[in-house]
């Protein structure tokens, strides 16, 4: 025991030798294995934590290309893009969404139609990106999100450009407008394209016109910190901005159209003969287009929809009219043409027709009638409707039907504005398959004088009356005039081909009449014209009038009242514009529809005037500065 | 009779002193100072490059560094004897340090950490345990016959896990690691059997679940489930690993360059100068970088119980194996941690992470091995 207890200093000695050896032996163990973690992490990992890293680091960052502008033919702005403020959220530097969302509407920043467009949009954007929750933040509202930024991480005000229309209401149907990207959209769309652009055209040349104005996006390499915050700029390939939009349209004469329409609803098309190009298109009542860019609320939205007037109707392209008697000089050519009439042809007009086998009376809308011996022209002038259900019972159906294909009718203009409607030609064959019935005599009649189960857009009145002004050349009416640099040529359909070409004369002698001639029913608008201009009237029953009854304007309420309708082109020989007009209601043709067609010939024909003066001036000038040259080099 | 051989050997010694050379004169031992300075000078450039180069920072790391090589070599000028006398004591005070600690201590991030005497100091009583440790076990046990009797090991033991337990309820698990570490290292080198590191282990697995439900904190136990899968946390805890293995992995063989770690220097890795510099070494300076390091700590090591094996005295021996192999727990606990093969404890890398307390202990604890080594020299043959 004793010997026990005694300390035995070389015996601890060896055993804290033994221990320290140990310990080394572990220590090394241990370090080889940190080493080998390092060698597994460095080496063998090597290729995804780089690759882990540099994600990190470098993001990839679309530029959004900016749009092209649209112009109208003097180079005025109707489409252009502004500088606006925009409010983003970055949802990875936001703790609580909710909450942010709360206090930004407590700010009266934003209202519940932005946050529900947000969380809709959501998926569109990744965490670290911006995305916008309102556009177009005024001062006051920058001055609140700058006071309060300490408090709402995440959030952001970014200056970016939105698409602005100048000219607001004026050309907003065919113009068109962009608006925030849907989720209909979003599925059919070039996402690489369209990230980082947020609006899309919906309708109009906005949105015929999309691959050409949007433009392609850049995209740029950018190294952030952890913060998100971008460094610098790695890589860059710039955006290549939308192509510029000249159009057809003239602005001056699209506000004369627009004056001269009033408060009426209604329609105006001014085409320009030469091209096709489209000089005014006019629908009325009309809307600020500007509203619909940045999401329109509810609230205003409902108030435009519910209107009676229907503001948001395109009625240029859309609307539906009985055309009237305004189809009467092409129901005389078909009469020409076919044979059922001739330049001679005299139909004696008790101010009724009948037809063989039938009591039934086909009213003239004179009531007592034009005179006993109505001649080709006079029908024209005086469009007497008697006469044209005499040609009616002897071209037939097939005949009228034949030649309203060839005007255009049942088919698209060819118009580059989207969802055109094509009217109604109707035939035998039509009506069975609307479950009408058999086809009657008394419906080719109907369908002569434009009444019945004929249907046209104004821009269909519009694209026929052009083909008469041109004699039988089909342009197709075209909005746009260049896209970017390129001048687009006028598109043409195969022209009209007559057995005889005078037939144009002849009818456009009758158009004349019209306006020019002692029984004229546009007799009036013809004082004091620096041109000659040729027209037709046409006043279209909305409410089919009973056997027996008379037309009583006053009885009827103002929304079943006839539509006004006028067709004019001129000059008569070389023409430059051709016009149609519709007024809903307007009960006359000729003293409603047809001075709003005047006036916007008028406005027309003048800047015609003044550019053939410049350049006429211009070649005088040419020629006496190469006259003065020439004696110079004499002296 | 073995004690008599013992004495005449030390009076022989103090009869036969050798000249002494320059370094024993000032008592200081060479190699291990050249490879801390060396260390250290690594450690500046690192943290040059890790504090986005800031010459503040620097400024202070420059300061400790200093203050703390002062400290080390004043340490290295006192006699061992007087440690092993002083050690209770320092021991006892430590203890009622550290309860303060628990009753009035200030601290941040919902620890209680520190001492604070406004306007006269402010330090961590748990770094002087750090030092207090090995001394108080190599003291009991130094004078008691080795291996320890099971009665001895018991109260090591609670003299171990008393501070232990004080420090961990502040909570600081990284430093109650640290300290628990040093005073086991002495019991173990003292010749603990086998068989109680044996049952210790089985008792430790064993008590793993309960300790699980009811010792753990919350943000303890995400720590460990965070290291299990980073992934469950990605923006959280998961974050600090995701982003130091990412740094390190990208780092390669060669690494990105000096300054060049983007992962660094774009702020992705947090707590990239102190705690997690060693994934600024590993991604600038690649796995060349971390073999190098690895070495240098490799050497200091090997230095250090080489000191050990000279040491004359079971007491000297038994502190210099504790502190050194306690530096190894350091850099083990760290370096595994940075590359997600141990939970997140707040252990820095030694000598050259941020932070001055550490590097002041640290560098008392190689005073101490100085001490230790010229103590030899004083007697030796």
């Amino acid at each position: 025991m004793q010997y026990r207890a005694l300390k035995d200093n070389a015996r601890e000695q060896r055993l804290i030798h033994i221990r320290t050896i140990i310990a080394f032996v572990i220590v090394f163990i241990l370090l080889s294995v940190l080493f080998s973690r390092y060698f597994f992490l460095q080496i063998y990992h090597y290729e995804t934590y780089a690759t882990k890293s540099e994600s990190n680091r470098v993001h990839l960052q679309r530029l959004p290309p900016k749009r092209g502008l649209i112009v109208d033919r003097d180079h005025q702005l109707v489409a252009e893009n502004q500088p606006s403020h925009v409010l983003s959220i970055i949802r990875d530097r936001v703790d609580d969404l909710p909450a942010l969302l709360d206090s930004l509407k407590r700010y009266q920043l934003i209202d519940d139609d932005d946050i529900a467009r947000f969380m809709k949009r959501k998926k569109r954007f990744r965490a670290f990106e911006a995305q916008p929750i309102r556009f177009n933040l005024n001062d006051e509202d920058i001055a609140k999100v700058a006071a309060n930024r300490i408090r709402m991480p995440g959030v952001e005000v970014n200056a970016t450009l939105v698409r602005h229309y100048p000219q607001q209401g004026d050309l907003a149907h065919m113009l068109g407008y962009v608006g925030r990207i849907n989720e209909r959209e979003l599925k059919q769309l070039d996402l690489d394209n369209y990230s980082g652009t947020h609006h899309i055209g919906k309708i109009g040349i906005e949105k015929h016109y999309e691959d050409f104005l949007h433009g392609t996006a850049g995209f740029q390499n950018v190294e952030t910190d952890a913060r998100g915050r971008v460094l610098r700029t790695l890589e860059k390939t710039p955006p290549i901005p939308g192509e510029n939009i000249v159009l057809h349209m003239d602005l001056d004469v699209q506000k004369v159209a627009l004056q001269a329409l009033g408060t009426h609803r209604g329609a105006v098309v001014a085409i320009d003969t030469t091209n096709g190009g489209i000089l005014a298109a006019v629908s009325t009542p009309t809307f600020d287009a500007n509203a619909f860019v940045n999401g329109i609320s509810h609230k205003n939205y409902n108030a435009l929809r519910n209107n009676l007037d229907l503001p948001l109707f395109n009625r240029i392209i859309q609307a539906q009219y009985p055309p009237g008697s305004t189809v009467k000089p092409m129901m005389s050519l078909a009469g020409l043409e076919e044979k059922a009439t001739f330049t001679w042809s005299k139909v004696a007009d008790p101010g009724w027709y009948q037809l063989p086998n039938d009591k039934r009376y086909y009213r003239d809308w004179k009531r007592q009638g034009h005179s006993k011996f109505v001649g080709f022209h006079d029908a024209l002038e005086q469009s007497c409707d008697v006469f044209f259900y005499d040609l009616a019972f002897k071209l037939g159906v097939k005949n009228i039907s034949k030649y309203y294909d060839m005007f255009g009718l049942g088919w698209d203009t060819g118009i580059d504005v989207p969802n055109e409607r094509h009217g109604i030609n109707p035939s035998p064959q039509w009506k069975r398959s609307q479950g009408r019935g058999r086809w009657y005599t008394g419906d080719s009649l109907n369908m002569a004088i434009g009444q019945g189960y004929v249907l046209m857009t104004p821009m269909q009145l519009a694209y026929m009356t052009s083909i008469i002004a041109n004699r039988g050349k089909r342009f197709i009416p075209q909005m746009v005039r260049k896209l970017g640099d390129n001048e687009l040529p006028p598109k043409q359909r195969p022209a009209i081909k007559l057995g005889d070409e005078q037939n144009w004369e002849e009818i456009i002698y009758g158009m004349q009449r019209v306006i020019s001639g002692k029984k004229g029913t546009a007799r009036r608008i013809g004082r004091g014209l620096t041109y000659t201009l040729a027209g037709k009237s046409g006043t279209a029953q909305v409410v089919g009038i009973k056997q027996g009854e008379r037309y009583d304007a006053k009885a009827l309420k103002e929304r079943q009242r006839d539509h006004a309708l006028f067709i004019g082109f001129a000059p008569i020989d070389k023409p430059r514009i051709a016009v149609a007009v519709i007024v809903e209601n307007g009960q006359s043709g000729s003293g409603v529809a047809g001075p709003i067609v005047r006036k916007v010939i008028d406005a027309w024909m003048l800047k015609v005037a003044e550019q053939e003066k410049l350049e006429k001036q211009k070649e005088e000038k040419l020629k006496k500065e190469t006259k003065a040259s020439k004696d110079n080099e004499h002296v | 009779m073995f004690e008599t051989k013992d004495y005449v050997r030390q009076i022989n010694a103090d009869g036969f002193r050798k000249k002494q050379g320059f370094w024993q004169s000032i008592n200081l031992d060479p190699w291990l100072l050249l490879l801390l300075v060396t260390l250290t000078i690594c450690g500046l450039f690192l943290l040059y490059s890790a504090s986005d180069y800031k010459i503040p920072t620097l400024k202070r790391q420059l300061t400790f560094y200093v203050i703390a090589y002062t400290v080390m070599i004043i340490i290295a000028q006192v006699p061992m004897l007087f440690f092993r006398r002083i050690a209770p004591f320092l021991y006892i005070i430590g203890v009622l340090l550290l309860l303060a600690v628990l009753l009035f201590g200030s601290g941040a991030k919902g620890a209680q950490r520190w001492l604070d005497i406004p306007g006269i100091i402010r330090f961590q009583p748990s770094e002087i345990l750090k030092l207090v440790m090995p001394l108080t076990v190599a003291w009991y046990l130094s004078s008691r016959i080795l291996p320890p009797s099971f009665k001895h090991v018991v109260a090591v033991m609670v003299l171990v896990m008393l501070p232990t337990i004080m420090i961990a309820a502040q909570p600081d698990l990284g430093t109650s690691i640290l300290i628990a570490s040093s005073g086991l290292f002495v019991l173990l080198l003292a010749g603990l059997s086998i068989w109680y590191i044996v049952s210790a282990v089985v008792l430790g697995i064993s008590a793993a679940w309960p300790m699980w439900m009811f010792g753990l904190r919350e943000y303890q136990k995400g720590r460990i489930l965070t290291l299990l899968d980073p992934e469950r946390d990605k923006l959280g805890a998961g974050w600090n690993i995701i982003q130091s293995k990412t740094a390190i992995g990208s780092g390669g063989f060669n690494g990105k360059g000096y300054l060049q770690g983007t992962q660094s220097q774009l702020n992705f890795l947090p707590e990239s100068h102190t705690d997690f510099i060693i994934a600024v070494l590993a991604e600038e300076f690649g796995l060349i970088g971390v073999m190098l390091l690895l070495g240098l700590y490799l050497c200091i090591i090997i230095r250090g119980l080489m000191i050990c094996w000279m040491a004359d005295t079971t007491f000297n021996k038994l502190v210099a194996g504790s502190v050194t192999l306690t530096f190894f727990v350091y850099i083990f606990v760290n370096m595994g941690m940075v590359s997600g093969i141990l939970p997140v404890v707040g252990v820095p890398l030694p000598l050259v992470s941020q932070g001055g307390t550490s590097i002041v202990t640290l560098m008392a604890g190689f005073g101490l091995l100085m001490a230790i080594s010229s103590d030899k020299q004083q007697f030796s043959r």
